[in-house]
């Protein structure tokens, strides 16, 4: 390829509150701009992974480069990158931020702005890129773009009068999103003859290529058979190949050049020498300063992956392992747990995280997961003034070497409309949240503030929210601090036993609710053996919640009708099946499910 | 059961399996669907359903021409009859001469024996003296009886058309027409039935000294009307544990012997026909829905009567075909032939060819039913391999929870293994 003209190129993004379209829009950019055919399209081609396009989300960030002939007579390359949505992704979004000069911010007609639009908005302006705002969806009869276009002066305090009117949808209003990429947007700076600086925004693994770097070039030059070098790692390698990308593929080219986004490939077989934030430079003229990276982020939720088959444990750290790869917030280390064997502490940025997380492994590695409850990371301050962070309920000291401990604080807050404020209120007192503000957006609409504790959002707030305010609640968060707090470790005891898996932390006044809870729901999971078995729920030793199990007294098929042996088998072989699925636990056998059943303790 | 009886109860197998010996015919028992009743019982999962005198009289022919079709493709071919059960639904629903034509056909092309066993199921609300007579003078020498229970009020409650009434007059008649093999049905965990309503029940029946006892558990099958009204089944667990207690207890008083998990018996009265199962003896169903265990095959007829009747219709095409170029497959070609007969195959719903481990499987699971057990010596010689070296493991862990015991060369359940026979059971699937 020609040595490219700098300020022909535009490295934007799309950000956006969940839904509001920014996928779509993406489609349609890339279907305008002539990369596929309409034909070749598939929908959301950005959301390469099964998993987005059935959950309509985008997870990694995504990148495309397009070309559009604009009014001006001219051709412009387009680096569109995709970035999540979801506020568990912030960390993603910010990734993607690095590798742009600007931001198309699009905002639903109907809707106008959300939590989630602000959260990506600032961030974007924190890393200083230029945001146009777009209003789509003018074509729902419930659309009111003026209101819109005003809010998000009133509340963002961008211009925003000649933002485009759009329907991605139906395709009306792309161009007009195009030449305003072309003519607002900043072509990116940086010169092709500096040292080579390029930031990696993500990277993959290719089992012929070995790991391949996306980056952006922020200065200088890298081709083929340039040798370079990570500055964090230090790991240096030969390039074989760099490129860009098309939709879905990875398409060659001589060299990548400040201001542009691109690929490449080094033959690194080694997935932790190559670390997302990271900067790449030429090993023979280093650049003197590596770039700021991004903020390193701090895993909230934390809790215990096994295999439900032990044997498929290699696997398992091998599917981390990739993930890790391109989710750097994906944290894990090996832990042993008495009653599930061999497995891993994760942490997370937050349960949605934790959720596709585990999907992903079990969809796309083919593995079979027992998840312990998650659980925040809790400050235990000791006696001896040492302070240790326990993310496992299992290494909880002794209680008579702690002399207290802090949890985790969020500022929460919650966009509703005015007729649901009462029963949400009524949500964050029940789970101990501390009222904060109300701020009316309009008439209608409210920003409820609250400082709630993390543990007490991680399991089902959302859904709570969601339910009580008939879906029309959003919620974002951000860690405030840590706070002193009565905490307590509840323990499982089945037949007597402790089961580590079960343990975790709860807030002392909650301790006897949850117990109780806990071993109803234990009750009805463990399927009766030959002998009872108790279930109770211990604090510091003391049974605070029993339920028994009875012995099994029945359990046999009276009649097998006219010599239908099949139908018998049938129901014995289901049985077998199911004793399969189970833990041993001294000599009680506990379904892997009756593990994830206590996570949704607040179901009924 | 004392090992006299036993002896007694093999005597007359191995007995039968002498006679195979000495005319070279392998025994059969054949099973004949009638899938009709008069109303369906709210308990009732079977195939069954009312159906109009044109309907059953279709059905009849039905019957007819696929037992013809069986003879036709070779399927008998070998084979004499040692037991014959008509089953429903309600079979006594039929007219005699209906079941007489049924009987005829049957023998017409394959050879009953003697001695066999053939018995049809019976509605005490079904039957006059006089169908009764004609049912013994076409050859049913053994008749299984729906009683339930002798409560009205209970008999009412679960949907019956009979109540007790029906069932002592019916009994009279069996006496004055000398049946001399009669079993009784009788249910526990019937909703609102109470220890003392079920020991009354237990008594009367055994006052009327039946040759045979059924007893079953009341299980709430899904689809059911029972299953809407008693989602958590039809009576507490106490009460039917107390139930069952009682059926063990009262009966073996009265002299009955459990030879199996819910049938009961006088000395060498255990039915033949269903011992045919658990011993995994070969058996040719005819008739909706019917199964079959043939050489190394199950296989099963369909269920929806379109299908059914398509079915028979293959087969008879299939048997035509077969019959024009060549003579019937000798015996020997006839177990291989079964498993791999495409055309044979495609006329049934399902069809499996079992492997060894499946034949090692039902031999645990359906043998451990008997009170008997299973022998380790039957296991030896048609596997090749001793019950230790494929279930070792398994058989210590149940021996010592108490739930499995090892006599005379026999592995069978004990009391506690039986009531949780399913639990032990799924353990010998391989």
């Amino acid at each position: 390829m020609a040595q490219m003209d700098q300020s022909k190129i535009r490295n934007f993004c799309i950000v956006a509150h969940i839904d509001h379209g920014k996928s779509t829009l993406a489609d349609r950019i890339i279907e305008r701009t002539g990369l596929l055919t309409e034909r070749e399209m598939q929908a959301q081609v950005l959301d390469n992974m099964d998993l987005e396009r059935e959950r309509g989300i985008t997870i990694k960030a995504q990148a495309v480069r397009t070309v559009y002939k604009a009014k001006d007579g001219e051709e412009y390359i387009l680096n569109l990158i995709d970035t999540p949505g979801h506020v568990d992704f912030n960390y993603e979004v910010s990734r993607s931020l690095a590798a742009c000069d600007g931001a198309i911010l699009v905002v639903d007609a109907a809707q106008g702005i959300e939590a989630q639009t602000l959260a990506n908005v600032y961030l974007a302006l924190d890393h200083d890129l230029e945001v146009i705002p777009v209003i789509n969806k003018i074509d729902l009869p419930s659309a009111e773009p003026q209101r819109v276009i005003d809010e998000i002066e009133d509340v963002i305090g961008i211009e925003a009068q000649d933002a485009p009117l759009i329907s991605a949808k139906n395709g009306i209003g792309i161009d007009e999103v195009l030449e305003a990429v072309v003519q607002k947007l900043p072509a990116p700076s940086g010169s092709a003859d500096n040292p080579l600086k390029a930031l990696i925004f993500d990277s993959v693994y290719d089992s012929y290529k070995g790991v391949i770097i996306f980056c952006r070039i922020k200065e200088g030059t890298v081709k083929k058979g340039t040798r370079i070098k990570m500055m964090a790692t230090g790991a240096e390698q030969d390039v074989v190949e760099v490129g860009y990308f098309g939709a879905g593929q990875f398409i060659a080219c001589d060299e990548l050049s400040a201001g542009m986004v691109g690929y490449i490939t080094a033959s690194i077989k080694n997935l932790k020498e190559t670390q997302v934030g990271d900067t790449v430079t030429d090993a023979d003229s280093p650049c003197a300063e590596p770039l700021p990276g991004y903020k390193k982020v701090q895993s909230m939720v934390y809790c215990g992956l096994y295999p439900a088959d032990g044997a498929k444990y290699p696997d398992l750290r091998d599917a981390l392992e990739k993930l890790q790869l391109n989710d750097a917030s994906l944290q894990y280390e090996p832990e042993t747990s008495a009653a599930l064997g061999f497995g891993f502490r994760c942490g997370f940025l937050g349960l949605l995280h934790l959720e596709i997380i585990q999907e992903r492994l079990e969809r796309e590695y083919n593995l079979d997961l027992v998840t312990t409850a998650p659980g925040v990371v809790y400050r235990v301050y000791k006696t001896n003034g040492d302070m240790v962070e326990l993310t496992n309920p299992s290494n909880l000291p002794d209680p008579s070497e702690i002399d207290y401990m802090e949890e985790p604080i969020v500022s929460a807050e919650i966009m509703v409309t005015t007729e649901f404020i009462g029963s949400i209120m009524q949500l964050c007192q029940e789970r101990r949240g501390r009222y904060v503000s109300t701020e009316y957006i309009e008439t209608t609409r409210a920003l409820l503030k609250y400082d709630l504790p993390l543990n007490e959002i991680i399991y089902d707030f959302f859904d709570a929210l969601k339910s009580r305010s008939r879906g029309y609640a959003s919620f974002d968060y951000e860690i405030k601090g840590y706070e002193r707090s009565s905490l307590v470790k509840l323990d499982i005891l089945i037949n007597r036993e402790e089961v580590d898996a079960l343990s975790f932390i709860v807030h002392a006044d909650s301790a006897y609710e949850r117990g109780r809870r806990m071993c109803e729901k234990l009750k009805e999971e463990i399927p009766r053996h030959l002998f009872e078995i108790p279930i109770q729920a211990a604090v510091g030793g003391k049974v605070i919640a029993r339920e028994t199990v009875k012995a099994m007294r029945k359990d046999v098929l009276a009649k097998c009708y006219g010599g239908d042996i099949t139908r018998k088998k049938k129901l014995l072989e289901k049985q077998k099946e199911g004793k399969k699925r189970m833990r041993q636990i001294g000599s009680v056998e506990i379904p892997q499910k009756a593990f994830m059943s206590v996570l949704k303790l607040d179901d009924d | 059961m004392s090992e006299g009886k036993h002896v007694h109860e093999r005597k007359r197998l191995m007995e039968s399996e002498k006679d195979e010996c000495s005319h070279g015919k392998k025994p059969l028992a054949i099973y004949l669907h009638i899938p009709f009743c008069v109303r369906k019982c709210l308990y009732c999962d079977f195939l069954s359903a009312p159906a109009s005198a044109d309907r059953i009289e279709h059905y009849v022919n039905l019957l007819l021409r696929e037992i013809q079709a069986a003879a036709d493709s070779g399927q008998l071919q070998d084979y004499e009859a040692a037991t014959v059960f008509l089953g429903g639904g309600t079979p006594s629903l039929l007219a005699a001469s209906q079941i007489e034509r049924i009987l005829c056909k049957l023998r017409s092309v394959l050879p009953v024996r003697a001695d066999a066993e053939i018995t049809t199921e019976m509605n005490p609300g079904t039957v006059t003296k006089e169908k009764l007579a004609d049912l013994r003078r076409i050859g049913i020498n053994r008749i299984s009886i729906g009683v339930q229970s002798l409560q009205d009020d209970e008999l009412a409650l679960l949907g019956r058309i009979h109540r007790a009434a029906e069932v002592y007059r019916l009994w009279e008649w069996t006496e004055q027409l000398q049946f001399r093999n009669r079993s009784l049905d009788l249910m526990s965990g019937i909703p609102g039935q109470t220890a003392e309503s079920f020991l009354d029940t237990l008594n009367k029946a055994a006052a009327l000294e039946p040759e045979h006892i059924s007893a079953y558990s009341l299980i709430v099958e899904e689809g059911t009307p029972f299953y809407a009204m008693y989602p958590n089944g039809a009576v507490d667990e106490e009460t039917d544990r107390k139930l069952y207690a009682l059926t063990k207890e009262v009966l073996k008083k009265h002299g009955y012997e459990r030879y199996e998990i819910s049938n009961y018996a006088k000395d060498g009265y255990a039915c033949r026909h269903n011992l045919t199962y658990w011993m995994r003896g070969e058996y040719l169903g005819f008739g909706l829905g019917a199964a079959s265990l043939m050489g190394d095959v199950r296989f099963r007829n369909a269920g929806d009567m379109t299908e059914y009747e398509r079915d028979i219709g293959m087969r008879e095409t299939r048997a035509a075909d077969s019959g024009k170029g060549r003579e019937p497959e000798s015996g020997s070609a006839i177990k291989g032939a079964h498993e791999q007969d495409v055309a044979l195959r495609s006329a049934y719903a399902e069809w499996e060819v079992l492997s060894v481990k499946d034949r090692m499987a039902e031999t645990m699971f359906l043998g451990l039913r008997l009170t008997k057990g299973v022998s380790e010596q039957a296991f030896y010689e048609q596997f090749g391999c001793s019950l230790y070296e494929v279930y070792g493991s398994i058989l210590e862990k149940h021996r010592k929870n108490g739930l499995l015991k090892q006599k005379d060369g026999f592995f069978f359940l004990t009391e506690y293994g039986l009531d949780v026979s399913n639990y032990v059971m799924a353990d010998f699937l391989l």
